[in-house]
């Protein structure tokens, strides 16, 4: 699966790092409207901080809201990263390459974000020492003898996610040094300096490439466990709820794994798109590496709509009055069931009915359609597990509420996206988001095959 | 050997069929407790802190409508559901039976009232505030909370220590106004009286719906029911059945598996609301 003209080393240079070599107009003026949102939404954080997490619309049996959803769903989006990276390149997908350090950087800032969704919605942040015992040089408070306690999902879910953070910048990292050296050799001054310590010295010979390899494989090895525990974690703060009937599931973990490699890849595809479109890079995101993630996306959607039907179902199996009541607010109650119904068409039903046309799946805007409403759908999906859960979580009907977000909620989770389209369009400003090596080495593989009259573009690989 | 110091497990009886709806224990638990004013905003928005609440329930088709009182408080479970998520052990069971509520650790992370199936766990939503002329009538025995933090029932845990205390190191029998010989200023049944440790919600209640004492005192006026409601966990444990119409003992939400330590009697209809 190749497609396109062969491009030369040289060629490839020029072209991927010209995110880096050159800077357009637009681009500070992007970065500094990103850069306004986010500091106005810090801005309403603190103000939230300091008065109290009353200016939210939580209550009290809606107690979490747009955050926890926001950093769920944030969670899901970088599941992409690990999916990209590891698991197609272990599965020597070729058309893996031009997506796979978008994928992981995505996934290191997404997981930034998240993880500042529920730090700021505790209602004492200052506290937080006393749960993230990990912040180094930050003492725990053990003179007492008072440690996390590790029954808690709100324990295992930092170092889940932390473990996730860390392996996908060493990922990342390694990765990069192929590239770093190139930089090195064609800045001047203090950025040559730096990219020269980031490269860590490297000249490209043999040993160095075996070692690079070997790291990239192990961790891609190291990392699919956590592939699976992440985002089994997350859901386990819903799943061990016993209190809240429609939580209580033991179909979450695989439900949300297979959610957030939805959300995620989805999301991915929709930032090569906009990468190709203002770098210019056509001849690296081809249109087949977009109809490839289309197609997995076919796959993995149907596999997420698998559960979402058998979780609905299993809620009904048992015919519990308190599941009924999740449900008939889910399903029958306005505007739940309008969201409801939105959030399965445009999370399934429109995406996939999209990706099934071969003309569909190369039209970039309809792509870029298609990935956007596959995330507003999975927003809404975690929002709908969330709120109407609590919204009805036991029989005590005197106790029955519902949830309004406030404004500050509303900016802040707003803010997110700004946040992380910033932190993306900064980093193209210092690393390719487009693995030169990677390119070059599939440049080399390429080969035609000769089929009777026609040839056939394809990849050559020994091992 | 490891002696128990304390010796109490408390529990709470509360007679349905005696409540009358009244709210009494409602303004003794606020008085007591240094819970905020709620405002009619506190109200509308949910957020109104009730440590006790009388939650009301209609029954019946209208004309034919009969209300139903039913006080609900933190049950002081022995499985709490709060307790293992709390991720810094804000919250834990002590040797009393008691779910107690750490306030400087909490770091409001609210899981363990999402988690709590009887919605009796409070968030300060904001910094407390009493108008300046009830500034004086703070109860000095109980910390006034900040923002950001849960709050829940402790079942007057202040007064609890006040009678431990009593007899424990002041050796004051505070019923006969008589001291305590030494060897027997134990913390147990025998020697912590209802004069000293009474909830105020229970101390409040005029018709006497709340019962409030410790589980092994014989001549307490909860063992009976805590041993019927042991015997109908262990008869269900066992695969037998528990007829629910010859028992008016009951736990809520059992089938969620926590165990409270407050047991409700049913009311008593002596005329049902015709079902329609």
């Amino acid at each position: 699966m190749q497609e396109g003209t062969p491009l030369q080393s040289r060629q490839i240079n020029r072209e991927l790092l010209v995110s880096i070599l050159n800077s357009p107009k637009w681009f500070w003026m992007a970065v500094g409207i990103l850069g306004l949102i986010v500091l106005f939404a810090m801005g309403t954080a603190g103000l939230m901080i300091n008065k109290g997490m009353g200016v939210t619309g939580l209550n009290r049996p809606v107690m979490w809201g747009f955050f926890i959803t926001n950093f769920v769903f944030w969670i899901g989006i970088s599941h992409a990263g690990v999916m990209l990276s590891a698991i197609l390149r272990l599965s020597k997908a070729e058309w893996r390459r031009p997506a796979t350090r978008a994928a992981e950087i995505l996934t290191v800032f997404s997981l930034m974000t998240a993880m500042m969704m529920p730090l700021i919605h505790t209602g004492r942040p200052w506290r937080l020492v006393y749960w993230i015992y990990t912040v180094p040089f930050v003492p725990y408070d053990y003179a007492r003898g008072i440690w996390p306690n590790v029954r808690s999902p709100l324990v295992w879910d930092p170092s889940a996610v932390y473990t996730y953070l860390t392996s996908s910048i060493l990922f990342v990292i390694i990765a990069l040094i192929p590239d770093f050296a190139v930089l090195r050799d064609r800045t001047t001054g203090i950025s040559n300096k730096i990219y020269g310590m980031l490269a860590m010295g490297w000249q490209g010979n043999p040993r160095q490439w075996k070692l690079q390899i070997i790291a990239g494989v192990l961790l891609s090895a190291l990392i699919l466990p956590v592939f699976v525990s992440v985002h089994s974690i997350v859901s386990w703060d819903f799943g061990m709820a016993v209190s809240v009937k429609s939580w209580h599931s033991t179909i979450f973990a695989p439900y949300f794994v297979v959610g957030a490699v939805h959300s995620g890849v989805s999301a991915v595809a929709f930032v090569l798109i906009i990468l190709r479109y203002i770098y210019g890079w056509q001849n690296y995101i081809r249109h087949e590496h977009i109809d490839a993630l289309a197609r997995l996306l076919i796959v993995v959607a149907t596999g997420w709509f698998y559960f979402l039907v058998m979780e609905i179902v299993f809620g009904f199996y048992g015919r519990e009055a308190d599941e009924i009541a999740v449900r008939n607010l889910q399903f029958m109650i306005t505007p739940w069931n309008i969201w409801m119904m939105i959030f399965v068409g445009v999370t399934y039903f429109l995406p996939v009915a999209i990706w099934l046309s071969r003309s569909a799946r190369r039209n970039l805007w309809i792509m870029s359609l298609a990935c956007i409403s596959v995330n507003v759908g999975m927003w809404l999906e975690r929002f709908l597990i969330i709120v109407p859960g609590l919204a009805r979580k036991q029989l005590l009907t005197f106790d029955w509420y519902t949830y309004t977000p406030s404004a500050v909620e509303w900016i802040i989770v707003g803010a997110t996206f700004a946040m992380v389209s910033m932190l993306m369009l900064v980093i193209a400003r210092v690393v390719p988001l487009i693995p030169l090596y990677d390119i070059k080495e599939g440049e080399i593989l390429r080969t035609e095959i000769k089929i009777g009259r026609v040839s056939v573009p394809a990849t050559f690989r020994e091992d | 050997m490891v002696t128990q110091r304390i010796d109490h497990k408390w529990g709470m009886v509360v007679d349905l069929d005696r409540c009358t709806g009244c709210q009494a224990c409602v303004v003794a638990c606020q008085a007591e407790n240094n819970i905020p004013i709620n405002t009619k905003e506190y109200f509308q928005q949910r957020r109104a802190y009730e440590w006790i609440r009388i939650e009301r329930y209609w029954e019946g088709e209208f004309p034919n409508v009969k209300a139903k009182f039913i006080p609900i408080l933190c049950q002081h479970c022995e499985n709490a559901p709060c307790e293992p998520v709390c991720p810094v052990f804000a919250t834990y069971h002590n040797d009393e039976g008691l779910n107690v509520q750490v306030y400087n650790r909490c770091v409001g992370t609210r899981y363990c009232s999402v988690n709590c199936p009887y919605t009796v766990r409070f968030f300060n939503y904001w910094e407390p505030q009493w108008p300046d002329r009830l500034r004086n009538q703070l109860n000095p025995d109980v910390t006034v909370r900040s923002r950001g933090i849960m709050e829940k029932c402790s079942f007057c845990v202040q007064r609890l220590r006040r009678g431990e205390v009593n007899v424990e190191r002041r050796g004051l029998d505070t019923l006969t106004g008589q001291s305590i010989p030494v060897a027997e200023r134990k913390l147990n049944h025998r020697q912590m009286k209802e004069g000293n440790y009474l909830p105020s919600c229970v101390q409040a209640c005029p018709t006497s719906a709340l019962q409030f004492a410790d589980q092994h005192d014989e001549t307490g006026p909860v063992k009976s029911y805590f041993d019927e409601a042991n015997g109908h966990i262990e008869t269900r444990e066992a695969g037998g059945h528990v007829n629910e119409e010859e028992t008016r003992v009951y736990r809520l939400f059992e089938e969620v598996g926590t165990k409270p330590n407050l047991i409700y009697l049913k009311k008593v209809e002596p005329f049902p609301v015709e079902k329609a």
